[in-house]
């Protein structure tokens, strides 16, 4: 009986050290050995991201030119204020402008250039003076009996970063400074809306984060039309020769180009890279047929046949197959000599002055008529040189909308001056600047956190450190913007902003965040259990064996006590 | 009276046609899409899955003949019936029997061919995780205002579809990478259609907003094919493959068919089984959708009102012939085999080991008066004897002109550098 007893503790000490190894080793083991390998993310601050509070702030500074104030207003004169504005977009996001106007009296220097006769060579002699930091403002409030200004015109809006503000009548000398001021005050905001960013702007811009539907067909227009902001964009000139016998077309691109749309390139560098490149086509035809309208003894293009245009054309264009950017295009057609001229008519059956359209996110395509440089004894082919200050006008407005500098109408009593020989004027370059930094802020915001909730959500994903590194960077980027946002610092904050949307779409793409093959639980259990359901079943019944016997001991030590 | 009735009725109708160019310009916005894509995917192999080939490659030329350009058309298919040992027509894929209508034609641009058609390939592209080499046409290119159009045919179950008979994509898998496409804003809306054997089930875990999805039979049904073509010896179509592409076929770019329309293609009494839809993630009525909002690519389009005026002349580039040559840069391929210096060098060795040099070497080497003691002491022991010494010369030689034939060198080094130092 001894030996069957010490056989029978041996054989429970036996099971209970397998169980206790199996449990003990043998699951942490495997969990560790099934485990997907998830670097460390910086999960707080992402959520903290998740709820944006964007500050913008902007500089004004408002200058009194003589016969504004009177001497004793101009002592106090020399003063700040600031403003905050505060707007929830949604329940996530909300949006505080704060404005910091500075107002001084105008020096020797600035008297003598707002002298000068027209408003256009005051604009340029006050921009010598001074040249102010992008995203700043500067006001020149002149008097109402000054001549710079036409009739109607309260407000002139310069190439640079300079506005001409002409006080009305009422405000003769007599008034206080908080009056003036007072007085002042909408104009400078309309002002502000103007060159600097309005509610509205802003609001499109977070359209990434802000999925709203806005109410009239103007902003959804607008909002549809410019591409996205991208590292990079590539720009495509082709030049469509439909009939090669007839007209032997030359153009002299690589100049055009230069001169005319390198410059405006250059002055966008800091928002993205461009790359130009450009091609000729022969044989390609239009995919509509052009009506003959007598009247005009001219072929007409209606608005709507236009829609059909661009398709056939655009399986034949090509592109340039090294880089994902978005790509656009800018089409000049010359129509072939039996559908000369042709002219392109809006839906009132109006010729439309330039002769062009363009689509929303692909480019432009611009019809010129070559029939008028020869008469209809020559030889054909004949060779024509194509006037390209005019094509390039055309195509420098169309890229002008299409990268999301937006012609907005002025309010009324505004003029502004038409933009430079860059294309682009310096405040229209900070409206771009400001909108591309908040899209993509919010863009980068929207990535980084739908990417931790993902990988929340699917835990098989796979997270290596490069990931990790690039969503730590890209976090740190992000919140470095918005620090300088709301200084006011707008280079450093699209620099910022720029390198933490790189840095958050690379992680998102990153090729190694596939997630593992899904498997349905029963399909777990079929794998699982052939393997572990054998060696469990005999530990388990020992373990029951055990404890039953055990039971039994202490009912018969129960049973001796009584 | 008839008159007045009649001018009034004349009045009406231009009215009610001014109204609807009104209203047509509208509608170009109401979709809110600016660009369409289309993937489609054809899933299985083997020459008797020649229907599922020929549906994909219809409703590809459905799609590019509605408008699409190819740039923004993937198309996978996991098989290549055209060029199959089997097919008795090569370079065609037919669709209708008595081979009417050529499915393949000359101007297919295929994608993704046999063996990439994976599940891994099929989640990379929707979701754009590729790797950077990937081209251009390969890629999912799409941003927030792209209409997207996914096909997918094969075989298919309960839950799943079947890849080149190794593998399935569940139809979790499917409702997870829609929902990473939605996060990260890559389609404006979905149409997904599936044509398998109880399609229904793939899109029952969808959960992404803005996607609608047709599928050809419900769960526990099966999709037919269409019919055989007795010479080529497989069935051509599937029924509701078959069935759309007819209804594709009265669609031009310009018509305004709407989706309820699609919806009622191949009623059961044509189709066997019964197509299914889900419409309830979309966010538009059905009935506002135009067919050409997905299968078509109608472009939105503005008329440019102003012109920047230019009034600079353009720079005249002159060639500066001083810069021009500074900035030619001479290319030329580096040398994979250095044939010159391996010929440079056997002419050093000649050089160093002309024919008397080496006969000297050998008799040295045989009467056992060598030139330098390093080598004598390295091979005393072989020389031993006469016919040991003979090989052993024989040897020493040889592996002097072919290893050590930078001794000559050393030598002539040493000897420098001692003149040198002296």
């Amino acid at each position: 009986m001894a030996i069957t007893e010490v056989e029978r503790r041996r054989g429970q000490l036996a099971a209970l050290s397998i169980a206790a190894v199996v449990i003990i080793v043998g699951v942490p083991l495997w969990w560790r050995t099934t485990e997907t390998y998830r670097a460390w993310l910086p999960v707080s601050q992402i959520k903290d991201l998740a709820k944006l509070q964007l500050h913008l702030s902007a500089d004004v500074e408002v200058v009194f030119a003589r016969g504004t104030v009177t001497p004793e207003q101009q002592k106090k004169v020399p003063l700040t204020q600031t403003q905050d504005e505060e707007h929830a977009v949604d329940e996530d996001t909300t949006l505080r402008y704060r404005y910091e106007t500075k107002y001084r009296t105008a020096t020797i220097m600035e008297e003598d250039a707002l002298k000068k006769p027209t408003a256009a060579e005051a604009d340029l002699s006050l921009h010598v003076l001074s040249e102010s930091p992008c995203g700043s403002l500067v006001v020149y409030v002149i008097p109402e009996s000054s001549s710079l200004l036409p009739e109607d015109v309260n407000v002139y809006i310069g190439q640079r970063r300079t506005a001409l503000v002409r006080i009305s009548a009422q405000m003769r000398v007599g008034k206080t400074l908080e009056q003036l001021l007072a007085h002042l005050e909408p104009r400078i905001k309309q002002v502000l809306q103007v060159m600097s960013f309005s509610h509205t702007d802003i609001t499109v811009a977070l359209s990434d984060r802000v999925r709203f539907r806005p109410g009239n067909k103007e902003s959804i227009a607008d909002s549809m039309r410019a591409f996205k902001s991208s590292p990079g964009y590539e720009i495509t000139f082709s030049l469509l020769n439909p009939d090669p016998k007839s007209h032997q077309l030359h153009w002299d691109i690589e100049g055009a180009v230069q001169t005319y749309i390198q410059p405006l390139l250059t002055k966008l560098s800091p928002l993205a890279n461009f790359s130009i490149d450009s091609q000729t086509l022969y044989y390609t035809m239009l995919g509509v047929t052009p009506r003959f309208d007598s009247s005009l003894e001219a072929y007409t293009l209606n608005a709507d046949s236009l829609a059909h245009v661009i398709n056939p054309v655009e399986a034949r264009l090509g592109s340039n197959a090294a880089s994902s950017n978005p790509v656009l295009n800018f089409l000049l057609y010359v129509p072939d000599i039996r559908h000369s001229p042709l002219y392109i008519h809006d839906h009132r059956k109006q010729e439309v002055p330039s002769n062009a359209f363009h689509s929303p996110r692909w480019g432009g395509i611009m019809v010129y008529n070559v029939n008028g440089f020869y008469g209809s004894e020559t030889e054909f082919p004949v060779h024509v040189n194509i006037n390209m200050a005019k094509v390039m006008g055309v195509f420098l407005a169309q890229l002008r909308l299409l990268l999301g500098v937006q012609s907005l109408s002025p309010p009324p009593g505004f003029l502004v001056a038409p933009c430079g020989s860059t294309g682009l004027a310096d405040w229209e370059l900070d409206r771009l600047m400001w909108s591309r930094s908040v899209e993509n802020i919010a863009t980068a915001t929207t990535t980084i956190t739908s990417l931790a909730q993902l990988l929340d959500q699917i835990g098989n994903i796979v997270i290596n450190d490069n990931i990790a590194q690039q969503v730590s960077s890209a976090v740190t980027s992000l919140q470095l913007a918005m620090a300088e946002l709301e200084v006011g610092n707008l280079g450093f904050a699209l620099q910022y902003s720029k390198e933490a949307i790189l840095a958050s779409e690379k992680a998102f793409f990153d090729p190694s965040l596939l997630h593992l093959l899904y498997f349905p639980d029963d399909q777990k259990f079929a794998i699982y259990i052939p393997l572990f359901l054998p060696m469990c079943v005999p530990i388990l019944l020992s373990m029951l064996k055990i404890v039953s016997e055990a039971r039994q001991r202490r009912r018969e030590k129960q049973a001796k006590k009584e | 009276m008839k008159i007045l009735t009649l001018l009034g009725l004349l009045s009406a109708c231009f009215l009610a046609n001014s109204i609807n160019i009104e209203n047509s310009a509208g509608q170009f916005f109401s979709s809110g899409h600016t660009n369409n894509w289309a993937v489609l995917v054809c899933t299985s192999r083997f020459w008797f899955n020649y229907r599922h080939v020929a549906n994909t490659l219809s409703v590809y030329r459905s799609v590019k003949r509605l408008g699409i350009p190819d740039s923004h058309i993937v198309l996978m298919l996991a098989d290549d019936m055209a060029c199959n040992h089997r097919n008795p027509k090569p370079a065609t894929v037919f669709s209708h029997k008595n081979m009417e209508l050529n499915v393949y034609g000359d101007d297919v641009e295929v994608d993704y061919r046999g063996y990439e058609v994976t599940v891994e390939n099929f989640l990379r592209v929707l979701t754009g995780r590729l790797p950077p080499s990937t081209p251009r046409s390969k890629r999912l290119l799409s941003d927030d205002r792209s209409n997207i159009l996914i096909y997918l045919t094969g075989h298919g179950g309960n839950g799943f579809l079947k890849f080149q008979d190794s593998e399935e994509i569940s139809n979790v898998e499917l409702a997870d990478a829609f929902e990473q496409m939605w996060q990260k804003r890559r389609y404006n809306e979905l149409l997904f259609i599936i044509d398998t054997c109880q399609g229904a089930s793939m899109y029952e875990r969808f959960y992404s907003p803005n996607i609608m999805a047709l599928a050809s039979s419900q769960v526990g049904e099966d999709s037919l094919s269409h019919q055989p073509d007795l010479a080529i010896g497989v069935h051509l179509m599937d029924r509701y493959t078959f069935y759309m592409l007819e209804f594709l076929e009265d669609i031009h770019p310009a018509s305004k068919t709407n989706m309820n329309d699609l919806f009622k293609v191949c009623p059961k009494s044509q189709c066997v089984s019964t197509p299914g839809h889900r419409t309830d993630l979309f966010l538009r009525d059905p009935g506002s959708v135009l067919i050409t909002d997905f299968f078509g690519s109608v472009r939105k389009v503005e008329l440019t009102m102003d012109a920047i005026n230019l009034t600079d002349p353009i720079k005249q580039m002159e060639e500066n012939p001083v810069n021009g040559e500074e900035q030619k840069e001479v290319y030329s391929y580096a040398d994979q085999l250095p044939v010159s210096e391996i010929i440079h060098q056997a002419e050093l060795l000649l050089f160093f080991f002309p024919g008397s040099c080496v006969l000297l070497l050998f008799f040295c080497c045989y009467f056992q008066v060598c030139p330098c003691s390093l080598i004598w002491t390295q091979n005393r022991k072989l020389c031993a004897t006469s016919t040991n010494r003979c090989l052993c010369a024989v040897s020493m030689v040889t592996s002097l002109s072919v290893k050590c034939n930078c001794l000559p060198v050393s030598v002539w080094r040493g000897h420098h550098e001692i003149q040198q130092k002296g």
